[in-house]
């Protein structure tokens, strides 16, 4: 925080009652995400709170539109990089409904378990952050442990922890590794047995109920009307879910509950992303149990690349994957929307396509731009330490926020 | 055609310029000067109940007349169904109606779509750029400016306008 420095012929008034403006960012310790609120306080009471955002744009849509359709995906990671593979689903999914083609069904079964996977990290993450940032470091290590479980599942997966580019149009690059199913059962018990000691050290421990109960309330109506969609909009008690109001994949054979708050506040956010973690791991058991075998990337020569035996030992093979690594897959001309359930809400992809190789106009819609747009409103009238904990319950990612 | 196209079609009339469901999403394109009437149809008739405005962006058809179409996709939570509406703006006339009034939401899309497209929202309380900085030139999503274009050196900021100078960094580079 820098202290307003006083402008040179400004008039002395009794500092008691003067509205002192404070810059609080970009770089602040205790907002992890380069974000800066331009604050006017009185003694430490928030009067206004503009939040300028911004400063981790690197032209996301913009690229997009200078590769091919496949070369989305590694951009993609980078939106959100606490849950990546929600992000590559949500692209293909739009990009194959835009193309009129489906993945295999193993594959769609393999993109909802890492979808739900790259949700409990995304949580982890947050909830961690969000205790250690008011004092209860040791529940930040635990959710880190519990995390790197998830991240060698990822990486026996996808080969990368963070930076997975795991899906393609039509399908997955790869399927699970052997014994993924029993390792997912081990990760599973352990990050179970963590949660329960996170649970016993932050939800009823005075401190942090103290600083997160009735602290940063958003009404419902506002929430919707900010267009505030995921665990901030279920919190304040609307229980909208895109995976139970519009499933994709297969997300309606599949059984869950979806947590939802009564008071719209810190608190209720917690809990209401602490109990998700459960459903999701529930969702992942079920998707391994109910996945049937088969290819995980769909036969179309129009969309899979060849096989490689194909590609060294045939001119046709060889052509087409030259065609489609060189002028990338071609989807028809057209418009799409397609929204899935991103860690913090709707995550919506909107493409356009004029039928060449790239896309024409990517546009994503990033779940914590619209809790950050409702923040300056959230604010007013709470301490300035109460910035640090609603700022961790909205979970903004620089990298999907910005773009 | 759709069931919410036909309620719109018999509501305004010429003011539908075109409509589809491709890849079944219902898409209306609607005149800019029936989009204000439109949206608050939209939002406050109980058949519609639209309460969401999900997203609002830009896409730039350059080449084509009119040049911008600005794209809202709405989403009605307790009928359950979703609208994308398309307003086409003209190039030498690039502004249409702000939906502040209507969705809180819009505040920050419209001013990611005046920052990224140059598109003015009339009735819009603090239009200035949201990603980019005060002194960004051009605007960066339409299709004639070059992804890779160099943007000037800003000079620093007078310290009594702006009283938060850098300190103990030495010359900018």
């Amino acid at each position: 925080m820098t202290l307003a420095a006083r402008k040179p012929d400004a008039p002395v008034t009794d500092p008691i009652h003067e509205i002192m403006e404070l810059q609080m960012g970009p770089s602040h310790p205790a907002s992890h995400g380069t974000i800066k609120f331009n604050l006017k306080l009185d003694g430490e009471t928030i009067v206004d709170c503009d939040v300028e955002i911004g400063y981790l744009h690197r032209g996301f849509e913009k690229m997009c539109e200078q590769g091919t359709w496949n070369h989305v995906f590694p951009y993609a990671d980078r939106l959100n990089y606490a849950s990546p593979l929600i992000n590559n689903v949500g692209f293909a999914l739009t990009a194959e409904k835009l193309a009129g083609i489906e993945a295999p069904e193993r594959a769609q079964w393999i993109r909802m378990l890492t979808s739900e996977i790259s949700r409990i990290t995304d949580h982890l993450t947050c909830l961690g952050m969000a205790g250690m940032e008011v004092g209860a470091f040791t529940v930040g290590l635990y959710t880190n442990e519990a995390r790197e479980y998830l991240y060698d599942l990822v990486e026996a997966v996808t080969g990368a922890r963070l930076t997975v580019s795991y899906c393609r149009l039509g399908g997955v690059i790869n399927d699970l590794p052997a014994h993924f199913a029993d390792v997912l059962a081990d990760r599973f018990a352990k990050i179970r047995a963590v949660l329960a000691d996170c649970d016993k050290l932050l939800t009823r421990n005075r401190i942090f109920v103290d600083r997160m109960s009735g602290v940063g309330r958003m009404s419902g109506r506002d929430a919707i009307s900010y267009g505030v969609t995921g665990p901030l909009l279920r919190a304040t008690g609307v229980g909208y879910d895109v995976r139970k109001q519009s499933p994709y994949l297969f997300y309606d054979q599949v059984d869950f509950e979806v947590p939802v708050g009564t008071q719209g506040d810190n608190y209720d956010r917690f809990l209401v992303r602490f109990h998700e973690m459960e459903q999701s791991m529930r969702i992942a058991e079920q998707c391994l149990a109910k996945m049937p075998p088969g290819p995980v990337m769909i036969s179309d020569s129009r969309f899979a690349l060849p096989p490689k035996h194909d590609v060294y030992n045939s001119i046709e093979g060889l052509m087409n994957h030259f065609k489609i690594v060189m002028e990338g897959v071609r989807v028809p001309p057209g418009e799409a929307y397609q929204a899935v359930e991103g860690a913090n809400g709707e995550l919506g992809f909107y493409l356009v396509s004029d039928g060449s190789g790239r896309p024409y106009r990517v546009r994503v819609r990033p779940p914590c731009f619209f809790g950050m747009a409702a923040l300056g409103d959230v604010l007013k009238g709470l301490m300035v330490a109460d910035i640090v904990t609603t700022f961790g319950m909205v979970n903004m990612i620089g990298g999907e926020c910005d773009r | 055609m759709g069931r919410l196209t036909e309620a719109l079609r018999a509501r305004f009339g010429d003011g539908i310029v075109d409509a589809h469901d491709r890849s079944g999403d219902e898409t209306v394109l609607v005149m800019r000067e029936k989009a204000p009437e439109l949206f608050r149809f939209l939002r406050d008739d109980p058949e519609m109940a639209f309460d969401f405005l999900i997203d609002l962006t830009a896409v730039d058809y350059l080449g084509k007349a009119p040049r911008f179409e600005v794209v809202c996709h709405l989403f009605s939570l307790s009928k359950g169904h979703r609208l994308r509406i398309k307003i086409p703006v003209p190039e030498d006339d690039c502004w249409t109606h702000s939906l502040t009034p209507l969705w809180k939401s819009a505040n920050w899309l419209e001013r990611e779509a005046f920052d990224m497209f140059g598109i003015r929202f009339e009735g819009h309380p603090d239009l200035r750029r949201i990603l980019m900085y005060p002194e960004f030139e051009g605007y960066p999503l339409r299709k004639d400016y070059p992804h890779n274009r160099r943007q000037p050196i800003i000079p620093e900021r007078d310290p009594v306008e702006n009283p938060w100078p850098a300190r103990g960094l030495g010359p900018a580079r």
